[in-house]
């Protein structure tokens, strides 16, 4: 009973917020109403016992990518009467089919299962071993796949900003601007970090 | 029923008041310290009734004078941002210091116990998820003053910050590596062990390297000085320059609280917790043979009292550090995070892993 009232209330709130960020016309606005989805999503995992998966949401998702979307956002995108009209707008007229047959798959999928997995009978009290387990016997490969995907994601964005470093003006000070800076230790840094 | 609920409210009020009251104090002990090591007197004035105990009353008076000041907004600002900004500050801030253990568990007549507002058994990561969801306050404040030099200051935080965060996760991973373990509780009860049977297994003693990159960035977190480029506030202007009142001293405040969470989670880390050296359940047992039995509410009391002498002990170094340091230059701060406390983090995790497959017990 209070944890459907619960869930009611944060799936709620989820909800709005992801309500919120389509409609909202200021971008930074958005942003941080995608932060408060995400928060929600992570409260929804605490509430199925998925206490590590919560926290690397908060700490992945709204700590560091979503910190990283708004500092962007702060940055580059100046307000409406600095750019005019947007010159792709023409483009906005897929996203509605588009949006339109996601939410037809959800719908056929959520249709599809009304009866809902039992949760399995261990109470998850100690998941994280459980997850690195996983992570390194039957996940193996889709885990190394995508420690290599981002290893040249890492790669690719070390020369994006190599090759600009010729012309003349010093683009962002961000932490990127003083890795840039000096050349030593970059090769084996974007490796190391992901062992 | 009602005793589980009474007890759960008294452990969150106790950390809670624990955290707040030491932040509020810092204000007092930041003036005092400073007076000493620079051979000044420092606050004494504020008295009430002609008693003015070593300026104690100086906290209660900023407060006064803050609560009481004009809240300024400025024309351009973006109304609820500024607004919400700093208590996003202030609450990130406050809530990290739940999953850190204060003492063992406490068996009170079939009872346990366990002296932390919330048991978590992935205490490490939701503290380290609080001290970064904290940047959302200074952003919002640069952002939403309507003001550039205030968007470059909440611009300087979120680089720093960020910066900060990658090292301090990185070297807590060696720590963890050590310990087995998430829960800070159970790293903490690890630090009990006797390495050689006479050395405490703290973590500064395993961890070394660690320790120095761990405070390092953890000073760094707090955006105080020699980090304090985000704010800079007598000579370059920061996110919080819009601000005024008791707002403006609710992002001073998120500081002092922020030093208060990075030195409980140094001690718990590091110091042992709330471990005494030699102390186990049942009293003293010095490696020499000697015991010393002592009842289970010496022995946590004795344990509380040294896990808040460890806190006060690392604050003062903190500040002692924030009162001797000149200011890091922004680019030299960058760079110190990302070219060496990130790179020798990863290190020390190599070297981690290596000394525990070395000696791991075949």
């Amino acid at each position: 009973m209070m944890a459907r009232a619960a869930f009611l209330v944060i799936a709620g709130i989820a909800v709005a917020a992801a309500l919120a960020l389509v409609l909202r016309r200021n971008t930074v606005h958005g942003a941080l109403f995608l932060v408060v989805n995400l928060g929600c999503v992570a409260a929804l995992y605490l509430m199925l016992g998925a206490i590590f998966l919560a926290a690397a949401q908060i700490i992945v998702y709204a700590g560091a990518i979503m910190v990283l979307f708004v500092f962007a956002i702060m940055v580059l995108i100046p307000g409406k009467e600095e750019t005019g009209p947007d010159p792709r707008r023409t483009w906005r007229l897929l996203a509605a089919p588009l949006g339109g047959a996601l939410l037809l798959e959800l719908i056929l999928l959520v249709v599809g299962r009304t009866a809902a997995p039992a949760p399995t009978g261990a109470a998850p009290s100690d998941n994280v071993a459980a997850i690195g387990r996983l992570l390194f016997t039957d996940y193996l490969l889709p885990f190394e796949l995508t420690s290599v995907l981002l290893l040249a994601a890492m790669v690719g964005v070390l020369l994006l900003a190599r090759s600009r470093e010729g012309s003349a003006e010093p683009q962002g000070a961000g932490p990127e601007a003083s890795v840039r800076g000096s050349a030593k230790p970059q090769g084996s840094e974007p490796e190391a970090s992901l062992r | 029923m009602i005793a589980d609920l009474g007890i759960a409210f008294g452990r969150v009020v106790f950390v809670m008041m624990f955290v707040l009251n030491l932040g509020g104090l810092l204000t007092w002990v930041e003036r005092k310290q400073s007076a000493i090591m620079q051979d000044r007197i420092g606050a004494n004035r504020a008295s009430i009734l002609g008693l003015r105990l070593f300026g104690l009353f100086h906290p209660l008076a900023d407060a006064i004078k803050m609560l009481t000041k004009e809240d300024f907004r400025p024309a351009r600002a973006d109304r609820f941002l500024f607004g919400l900004a700093p208590f996003v500050s202030v609450f990130f801030a406050l809530v990290a210091f739940a999953s850190i253990p204060f003492g063992d568990v406490l068996h009170v007549s079939g009872r346990e116990i366990p002296l932390q507002a919330v048991t978590l058994n992935v205490g490490v990561l939701y503290v380290f998820a609080m001290l970064s969801l904290g940047v959302y306050g200074v952003m919002m404040a640069g952002w939403s003053s309507g003001n550039n030099f205030a968007l470059l200051g909440g611009q300087r935080a979120a680089a720093l910050m960020i910066s900060a965060e990658i090292a301090i996760g990185a070297s807590i991973i060696g720590v963890i590596m050590v310990y087995g373990s998430l829960d800070l509780q159970s790293i903490a009860r690890a630090q009990g062990e006797l390495l050689w049977g006479w050395i405490p297994k703290w973590g500064i003693l395993t961890q070394p390297l660690a320790f120095v990159l761990f405070l390092t960035a953890g000073i760094a977190s707090t955006k105080r000085i020699p980090f304090d480029t985000p704010e800079g506030e007598s000579e370059i202007i920061g996110y919080f320059v819009e601000y005024s009142g008791m707002k403006f001293g609710m992002f001073a405040m998120a500081d002092f609280l922020e030093t208060v969470v990075v030195a409980g989670m140094t001690t718990a880390l590091f110091l042992g917790g709330w471990q005494v050296p030699y102390l186990v359940a049942a009293g003293f047992h010095f490696p020499w043979g000697a015991t010393l039995a002592l009842p289970p509410l010496v022995v946590t009391l004795l344990q509380v009292g040294s896990f808040i002498t460890k806190v006060v002990v690392m604050i003062f170094f903190l500040m002692l550090i924030r009162w001797t340091l000149p200011r890091f230059r922004y680019d030299q701060a960058m760079r110190l995070g990302w070219l060496g406390l990130f790179p020798l983090s990863i290190a020390n995790i190599v070297l981690t892993g290596l000394v525990l497959l070395a000696t791991r017990p075949a």
